[in-house]
C-alpha cells in the first residue's frame, strides 16, 4: 500500500513493525508527531505510551520498561536530548537495550525549534560523561525513517545497547510517498538457560547476542550505574573496572564490520562527497547537476551510520579520491573525522550552513 | 498475619557476598531495611514478584542487600524508572526506597507527578534530614538555622514536609514513623504496601555520623532518644501538619481508593482497538 507520510510518521511505524511497545516522551518541536502517533498505535497492539514530566523522567522510565522486559523507545530534540545524557549513560552503563530518537534542531539552548540542523552529531557521540561506545543512525529520507528505526532496535538488541537515531527537522518533517513492508526481520533475544542461582547477567557470553533475564522472571537481578561485576554487583576493583569499561567498549569493536553501514556511487571519482541525513539530499543533487553539467562523474559515499564512525572503510573508499568535500547543516562535526582518516593525504572541504535553512545543491557545487 | 520465622527473615538477603553493608554503626537505615522485610514477609509478598527501586544515597543501597529483582538507578530517577517497570510488569509489586536528598531535592519533580499518576508503588522515603552519602550538607528537610556540612552558619531554607507534600500532590496514603517506634514501622509500611495506589511512607531516621554530630545530639542511642521525646501520635493532635519540632506518626492521609494507572490504562487499550 502506497501511503503520502512524514519521517517522523514512518519512524513510528517502523519502531512498531520492529517491536517496540513502549514510549516515553515529553512533547518538544519538532519531534512530537513520533509521540502523537504512538499515543494513538501502542495501546492498539496492547503496548504502553506514556508522557512524562520531563525527559529526564522520560529516558529513566524507558530504562525501567527495558529493564522489565519491553522493547522500549523515547523520541526528543535538541534541549530533550541534553536533558537525556544522564538516563544515556545509564542504558550503556547496565546495558539496556532501547531507541532514542533525535528530531535535530538548532541551538544552542532552546535554538530555532522550528527550524533544522546536524548540530547534535557530537552531542550524540559524547553527550554523556565516561568513556563509552555509541550507535548513531542517521536517516536521509521517509523510507529510511522507517528502515534506520526498525534496524535500530536490532542492533540495541543484540549489541544491548541504546541507539540513537539522528533525525532532523528536514527529514522528520518532509512527506514522501512511500510503500512500507508490513513485517520486517525481529532480532528476538533467547531466555537465559542457567538455572538462576548459575546466571551472571553480565557474563562474558553475554556481551552481545545473549540470551538475558528481565525483572520478574525469578533471576532476581541486580542492576547498577555503577561499575560492577559480572554478577551486576558494585565494586572499585581496578582490574574489574576496566573489564566493566573493556566489556562496553568490546560490543561496538567487535561488531564494527556489520554495523557499518555505507551507501556509495562513483567512488573511483577524483572528487568524492561525503554526506549524511538531509543534507546527503543536498549532496546527491549536487552530483546530478555537476555531471549533467560539466560530464565528469562526482563520487558520494552517504553514511547511514555515523558513530561508530567508519574509518577503515572510509579509508578504502577515499583510496583515489583527490579532494574530499563534506557538506553539513552544522559548524563541520564530522568534517573533523573526515579528516582524520584520510590523514591530510588530501584536501578535505568542509560546507557549513547553520542558519535554520537547508543546504542547497548549488552551495555544494560551488565547492566541486 | 503469617508468622515470620528467622530463616524466612535471613533468606530475603543477599547474605553470600553482600554483607557486612556500608552502613555506619548506629544508622537507622539497616532498621529500616529489616522492618520493611518483615513487612513483606508478613503480607506473603514474594521474593519473585517483587522488585525493589532506588536512586543514589544511603538508604538507595538498601536494594542491593535484598534477593529479589533489585533496581539501582540514578540520583533522583528511582520513581520515573519504577513507573517504567510498573508499566511494563504491572503483576510485580514495586516498591521505591531513597532518601531526602533523592527524593526530594533531586527528584522532587519525579515525586509529585508519581503521585499524580497513582501508580500501585509503595515509596519509602528515609529521612535523616541530610546528604549523608556525600558528608553531611543540607537536604530539602534540613530545617531552617541548623547547620550542615554547607551551612556552617545555619541553613537559610526552609523545609519540606515529606507527607504534606505527598498529600498535596494526590497521593492515596501517607504515614510518617520512625526508626525508634519498630513494631509501628511495621504497621505503617503494611498498611501503604496494602493499599492499591501510589502510597507514601516517610521514615523518620537517625544518622548520628553527619547529621547527629552537626546538630550536637549525640551518638545513636542519643538520636532514638530524640526519636522517642520528639514524636507523637497523630491521634494526640488536632492540626497533624502544623506541630512544631514534634513528629507526628501514624496514618496522615488515608483516601478511598481509585483505580490506579495501569487499570485505566487497560481501559485505554482496550478503547483503542474499537477505534
Amino acid at each position: 500500500m502506497k501511503q503520502l507520510l512524514s519521517g517522523n510518521e514512518a519512524c513510528a511505524i517502523g519502531a512498531i513493525r520492529a517491536g517496540v511497545r513502549f514510549f516515553a516522551g515529553y512533547p518538544i518541536t519538532p519531534s512530537t508527531e513520533i509521540a502523537e502517533y504512538l499515543s494513538r498505535e501502542l495501546p492498539r497492539v496492547g503496548g504502553t505510551f506514556i508522557q512524562m514530566e520531563d525527559e529526564i523522567g522520560s529516558i529513566c522510565c524507558m530504562n525501567g520498561a527495558t529493564a522489565a522486559g519491553v522493547k522500549a523507545m523515547t523520541a526528543t530534540s535538541g534541549p530533550g536530548f541534553s536533558l537525556m545524557q544522564e538516563g544515556i549513560g545509564y542504558s550503556i552503563m547496565a546495558e539496556l537495550p532501547c531507541i532514542i530518537v533525535n528530531v535535530m534542531r538548532g541551538g544552542p539552548a532552546t535554538g530555532t525549534p522550528t527550524r533544522t540542523s546536524q548540530a547534535d552529531v557530537m552531542q550524540a557521540r559524547f553527550g554523556t560523561h565516561g568513556d563509552h561506545p555509541i550507535v548513531a543512525l542517521c536517516p536521509w529520507s521517509v523510507r529510511e525513517c522507517f528502515d534506520l528505526t526498525a534496524e535500530a532496535v536490532n542492533i540495541s538488541e543484540r549489541l544491548r545497547i541504546p541507539v540513537i537515531v539522528l533525525m532532523d527537522e528536514i527529514v522528520g518533517h518532509m512527506r514522501e510517498v512511500v510503500e512500507l513492508p508490513e513485517t520486517v526481520k525481529i532480532w528476538r533475544p533467547d531466555k537465559p538457560k542457567p538455572a538462576p542461582d548459575q546466571y551472571y547477567h553480565y557474563d562474558d557470553r553475554n556481551n552481545y547476542d545473549a540470551a538475558i533475564a528481565s525483572f520478574g522472571e525469578g533471576y532476581r537481578i541486580h542492576l547498577t550505574g555503577l561499575t560492577h561485576r559480572k554478577d551486576g554487583f558494585p565494586t572499585d576493583d581496578p582490574e574489574i573496572i576496566k573489564w566493566n569499561l573493556d566489556r562496553l567498549r568490546n560490543k561496538i569493536e567487535e561488531n564494527r564490520s556489520w554495523l557499518w553501514d555505507i551507501y556509495y556511487e562513483d567512488i573511483g571519482s577524483e572528487t568524492v562527497i561525503v554526506c549524511y541525513g538531509s543534507a546527503a539530499r543536498a549532496g546527491m543533487e549536487a552530483k546530478r547537476q555537476f555531471e549533467l553539467k560539466t560530464g565528469r562523474r562526482v563520487g558520494i559515499v552517504r553514511l547511514r551510520m555515523v558513530w561508530p564512525f567508519p574509518n577503515e572503510r572510509l579509508i578504502a573508499l577515499l583510496r583515489s579520491a583527490r579532494r574530499v568535500i563534506v557538506p553539513e547543516m552544522n559548524q563541520g562535526q564530522l568534517y573533523r573525522e573526515v579528516e582524520r582518516t584520510v590523514s591530510l593525504r588530501v584536501p578535505v572541504v568542509s560546507v557549513q550552513r547553520y542558519d535554520g535553512e537547508m543546504l542547497t545543491p548549488e552551495e555544494i557545487i560551488a565547492s566541486l | 498475619m503469617i508468622e515470620v520465622t528467622n530463616d524466612q527473615f535471613l533468606g530475603y538477603f543477599r547474605l553470600d557476598e553482600r554483607f557486612p553493608h556500608i552502613l555506619c554503626p548506629g544508622c537507622g537505615i539497616g532498621t529500616t531495611m529489616a522492618t520493611m522485610v518483615r513487612a513483606f514477609l508478613e503480607l506473603g509478598i514474594k521474593q519473585d514478584e517483587l522488585c525493589v527501586v532506588s536512586g543514589i544515597g544511603c538508604s538507595s543501597r538498601v536494594p542491593g542487600y535484598l534477593d529479589c529483582d533489585t533496581f539501582h538507578t540514578l540520583h533522583g530517577r528511582a520513581l520515573p524508572a519504577a513507573t517504567g517497570v510498573k508499566l511494563a510488569k504491572p503483576e510485580l509489586k514495586v516498591v521505591v526506597i531513597g532518601g531526602d536528598g533523592d527524593i526530594m531535592a533531586i527528584g522532587g519533580n519525579h515525586f509529585i507527578h508519581a503521585a499524580r499518576r497513582n501508580l500501585d508503588i509503595t515509596v519509602i522515603v528515609v529521612n535523616n534530614f541530610t546528604y549523608a552519602m556525600t558528608g553531611g550538607q543540607y537536604s530539602p528537610t534540613t530545617p531552617t538555622h541548623e547547620r550542615a556540612a554547607t551551612a556552617p552558619f545555619g541553613n537559610v531554607e526552609r523545609s519540606f514536609d515529606v507527607c504534606f507534600l505527598a498529600k498535596a500532590a494526590g497521593a492515596m496514603f501517607v504515614a510518617r514513623s520512625t526508626t525508634f517506634h519498630v513494631a509501628h514501622l511495621k504497621k505503617m509500611l503494611e498498611l501503604a504496601l496494602k493499599k492499591n495506589g501510589f502510597s507514601v511512607v516517610e521514615v523518620i531516621s537517625q544518622c548520628p555520623t553527619f547529621y547527629g554530630r552537626y546538630q550536637g545530639i549525640g551518638d545513636a542511642v542519643q538520636m532514638l532518644e530524640w526519636l522517642r521525646t520528639r514524636a507523637v501520635d497523630v491521634s494526640k493532635v488536632t492540626d497533624p501538619w502544623h506541630q512544631k519540632d514534634k513528629f507526628v506518626i501514624g496514618v496522615l492521609h488515608d483516601q478511598q481508593e481509585i483505580a490506579p494507572y495501569t487499570q485505566l490504562y487497560e481501559q485505554i487499550r482496550a478503547q483503542s482497538r474499537g477505534k
